[in-house]
């Protein structure tokens, strides 16, 4: 099938899945003064005060604090100078958010979803395609610690790695492609806690974080979490991010300060991101995200 | 200076003093993590290849490559020698460096010569060229082994595969990116 019409069938199966499941289709501004700062994701600055949004969360857990229990949007997001085989400085982001629920409710959303996407989507095969090996999110996925995956895979301590600067080499280099290995797709969970800003630590272990990537066929699709909703504890983490951009050389970002103020009142909850031309890739079997889109940038 | 949002394939840069020619690049970035930029490179001096990983922040010192059009003079040992016809400048390559390019070298023909620096590090030649075939098997009439090429060696001394019809004397066009037959010259 073509590209195009395979993109099209995709968001719109993804777009029923949400909406038979009773979540609220939600469409808030691209363009805002404040991301949430993050070390190492740039936002696009298009006016002394604006910016394009690298992800629509501070919106969508505003709304979660006005009272929504269950939404989603399928949005575009930007993030300066990323342009790679799986990389678009402009591309397609789901994200989903649910009132009253952890990270694990989110790891069976997702298995529900891919499921859906592929019998949808894949009649014949029910199955994704990643670097020609086919991949079913129908046969039980595995969920493995952060830790153990290091550990298992590269014989290396995670917290090891992120003291000597390698955490990115083992992650890509190694684990990713172990990843591959595998018929279904995989969760890593738990991540240690200075790798998920806006997440909740454990509560029985305050060195790890409730934050999972869900990969496929060694490819990431997506990066959920527990959502933190402490005020204080959330305004440190943006300022240690600041900070340590400082540090890099790269520019300080502003606060968002509404989200801020607002984030004592949200619920226990739970929300994800969703790469949508990653999940096409996946569904139409090719190996570079030029493949799915209707222009790349070069193209323009 | 580069930075690491300019490299791509086909960007040529100095590493250690020599040229590179980035021949494959990828971007990787693992959720919430630090940018990677992995990168393949071909020195351009000796053809070697090289693996790189690069992070936000470091920079490339660009390589310019000055192309200059010169005619080939004449070989002596291993060494080419060409000619700017502007200025008389004279630049000598080596027989490696000229790879497959040498069995194309006639005198007089025009090239484009790479230079870096005052350094010749590579040649580009026309797409097809013209020689002259000066030993080849003539064409036995009735022959029934089907072959349908034979060997033939130009007057550079560079040996092909040609129709069985072409013969001692005749000019061919030969394409210099696959070093086959393309055509005859007629007349």
């Amino acid at each position: 099938m073509d590209a195009l019409w395979l993109r099209a069938n995709v968001i719109k199966t993804v777009r029923d899945f949400f909406w038979e499941r009773g979540f609220l289709e939600v469409e808030t501004p691209l363009l805002i003064p404040a991301n949430a700062p993050e070390e190492h994701i740039n936002p696009i600055i298009t006016l002394p005060s604006w910016q394009l949004q690298t992800s629509p969360e501070i919106c969508m857990k505003r709304l979660l604090c006005s009272g929504h229990q269950k939404l989603f949007q399928i949005s575009r997001c930007w993030r300066s100078n990323e342009r790679g085989s799986r990389h678009l400085s402009e591309f397609t982001m789901l994200e989903w958010y649910r009132a009253g629920c952890d990270y694990q409710t989110l790891m069976t959303d997702c298995e529900e979803l891919l499921q859906y996407v592929a019998a949808s989507c894949r009649p014949d095969s029910h199955c994704f395609v990643r670097n020609s090996a086919q991949i079913s999110p129908f046969t039980p996925w595995q969920r493995i610690t952060v830790q153990e995956a290091f550990l298992r895979f590269g014989q290396v301590d995670v917290w090891d790695c992120l003291r000597k600067g390698l955490y990115e080499d083992i992650l890509t280099a190694v684990i990713e492609p172990a990843l591959a290995g595998f018929g279904s797709p995989v969760i890593l969970m738990d991540y240690p806690v200075e790798l998920a800003a806006l997440a909740r630590v454990k509560p029985d272990n305050r060195d790890l974080a409730e934050r999972f990537e869900l990969y496929v066929g060694g490819l990431e699709l997506a990066n959920g979490f527990s959502e933190l909703n402490d005020p204080h504890e959330q305004r440190r983490r943006f300022e240690e991010a600041n900070c340590s951009r400082r540090n890099a050389g790269e520019e300080e970002l502003p606060l968002p300060e509404p989200f801020l103020h607002t984030l004592a009142t949200m619920p226990e909850s739970a929300g994800i991101a969703l790469g949508v031309d990653r999940l096409v890739m996946l569904t139409a079997g090719v190996d570079t995200i030029d493949e799915v889109v209707a222009f790349t940038p070069e193209e323009l | 200076m580069y930075t690491v949002a300019d490299l791509k394939k086909g960007l040529k840069i100095i590493l250690d003093g020599d040229p590179y020619l980035v021949v494959a690049f990828d971007f990787v970035k693992p959720g919430k993590g630090q940018a990677l930029y992995r990168t393949k490179m071909r020195n351009m001096i000796n053809g070697s290849l090289l693996d790189r990983t690069y992070r936000s922040g470091e920079s490339f010192e660009p390589a310019s490559m000055e192309e200059r059009t010169m005619e080939y003079l004449y070989k002596e040992g291993e060494h080419y020698t060409f000619m700017d016809q502007q200025t008389y400048e004279q630049v000598v390559m080596e027989e490696e460096t000229l790879g497959d390019a040498k069995n194309y070298l006639l005198e007089n023909l025009k090239v484009e010569v790479m230079l870096f620096g005052e350094k010749a590090i590579g040649i580009s030649l026309p797409n097809f060229v013209n020689l002259r075939v000066s030993a080849t098997e003539p064409w036995a009439k009735g022959d029934t082994s089907g072959n349908d090429s034979k060997p033939a060696t130009v007057e550079t001394g560079y040996v092909l595969r040609v129709p069985p019809f072409i013969e001692e004397g005749e000019l061919i066009v030969i394409d210099t990116r696959t070093g086959e037959y393309s055509t005859r010259v007629k007349g």
